[in-house]
């Protein structure tokens, strides 16, 4: 196995075995969807039409609540400081752990965005669309909580800083996702928007191993 | 293969931590570092690893592998162990093996008889045990130059000897060896580096 891929599968490993992890975010959002057609009230229309947003904003917090997590404890352990020395570009190593994060936080909500979708009566025609939306957008958000969280690695009580830091970057995402989860599919309705949102998510995969990786070496001084 | 130091100077945050230091280590040689508190010990093991940059002179290794940077010939072990709690004694040396481009994890295991607690989560370890898994990480890849922080800290006398003759038959096999330290630990140094007195 490679190192990058030992780095993978350990983050992925720590994020399910660890309490307050990926798993307990998942939770959270569960609880938050759950309790969200209680807290509107019985109108189906209403549900129905705040859905996409709801969904995207789920998605959202569960990133924004996991990023800090991404580099604080590995920076805290030495883990840092050991993986600097290895032969894996620091680059690579911040790489695998944004695409971690992605495959224990963006990606599971994406996969269950349908069934969630039922919970909020989302339209049957929008569930497709949702769905390949969050799956193209969930990446971005991650890539961009990963440059937030390596920013903010070294410091106690970043946590206020990273939404600071994320929210304007998470704009687009925000805008193009919920643009696509709306339209139907085909070239006039979700198409576009799926295609802006795969070039952020394509543009965040390139910028976020070296932004991450230079945040985390102003630290070593 | 030697580690060539020329008038290595270290400031951090405006302030000089050192200036005009020299030295160099060759093959099986033990340099010990010694100094007060804050007189910049670990900065300097740091600076060796890449973790420090340097503001003014020279670190290399002349000879051996010259393409290879200085910091992935070290092995670093700093004060902080670099373990993760949420995973076993086994699975802790098996990602730094893959990472490091290693693979002796049974023989790392045994170096600091862990092997009994290998399938143990690291939760439950103790200080000295944490240290000894730490340390295991020495023994799981070849690299020629060891970087150690306070090694016997926590240490039993065992386990101290078994770092001892690790570190004696790295260094019989071609390595080099600098550590910070404030007590012997029983590795006969080859030289003694003192550092300034901490402004």
């Amino acid at each position: 196995m490679t190192a990058f891929m030992a780095l993978l599968r350990r983050d992925v490993q720590l994020a399910f075995r660890q309490g307050g992890g990926a798993g307990s975010a998942l939770a959270f959002i569960l609880a938050f969807l759950v309790l969200v057609p209680l807290a509107i009230g019985p109108d189906q229309a209403t549900l129905s039409r705040l859905a996409p947003g709801l969904l995207w904003l789920a998605l959202l917090l569960a990133v924004m609540l996991t990023s800090e997590r991404i580099f604080q404890q590995d920076f805290e352990d030495g883990t840092i400081d050991v993986l600097a020395t290895a032969r894996l570009p620091l680059e690579l190593a911040c790489l695998a752990k944004a695409l971690a994060h992605w495959l224990t936080v963006g990606l599971p909500l994406a996969i269950l965005s349908p069934l969630l979708g039922f919970l909020l009566n989302l339209d049957t025609t929008r569930l497709v669309p949702t769905f390949l939306a969050m799956l193209a957008g969930s990446a971005a958000l991650s890539f961009i909580a990963a440059i937030a969280g390596a920013v903010t690695a070294g410091l106690r009580r970043g946590g206020l800083l990273v939404p600071l830091l994320t929210l304007p970057l998470y704009v687009p995402v925000l805008i193009f996702g919920l643009s696509a989860s709306s339209g139907t599919l085909g070239p006039s309705g979700a198409a576009p928007a799926l295609i802006v949102l795969c070039a952020i998510t394509l543009l965040t995969l390139i910028l976020q191993p070296w932004a991450s990786a230079a945040a985390l070496r102003a630290y070593f001084r | 293969m030697r580690l060539v130091a020329d008038k290595l100077t270290c400031e951090r945050n405006g302030r000089e931590i050192f200036r005009g230091l020299s030295f160099a280590v060759g093959e099986g040689e033990y340099l010990e570092l010694r100094g007060a508190n804050g007189a910049g010990k670990s900065t300097l093991l740091r600076l060796i690893a890449g973790l420090v940059p340097l503001t003014a002179g020279v670190l290399m290794m002349e000879g051996g592998d010259g393409d290879t940077p200085v910091a992935q010939q070290c092995h670093f072990a700093g004060h902080q162990e670099a373990l993760k709690s949420a995973l076993t004694v086994r699975e802790n040396l098996e990602f730094w093996a893959h990472v490091l481009d290693g693979g002796a994890v049974d023989e790392a295991l045994a170096a600091f008889s862990l092997d009994r607690l290998a399938d143990e989560q690291a939760t439950i370890l103790s200080a000295g045990q944490r240290r000894r898994l730490a340390l295991a990480r020495l023994a799981i890849a070849r690299r020629p130059v060891w970087l150690l922080d306070e090694p016997a800290t926590a240490l039993d006398a065992v386990h101290t000897e078994k770092l001892v003759g690790l570190a004696t038959r790295h260094m019989a096999t071609g390595g080099l060896v600098i550590a910070a330290t404030h007590a012997e630990w029983g590795l006969v140094p080859s030289r003694t580096l003192h550092l300034g007195e901490a402004p």
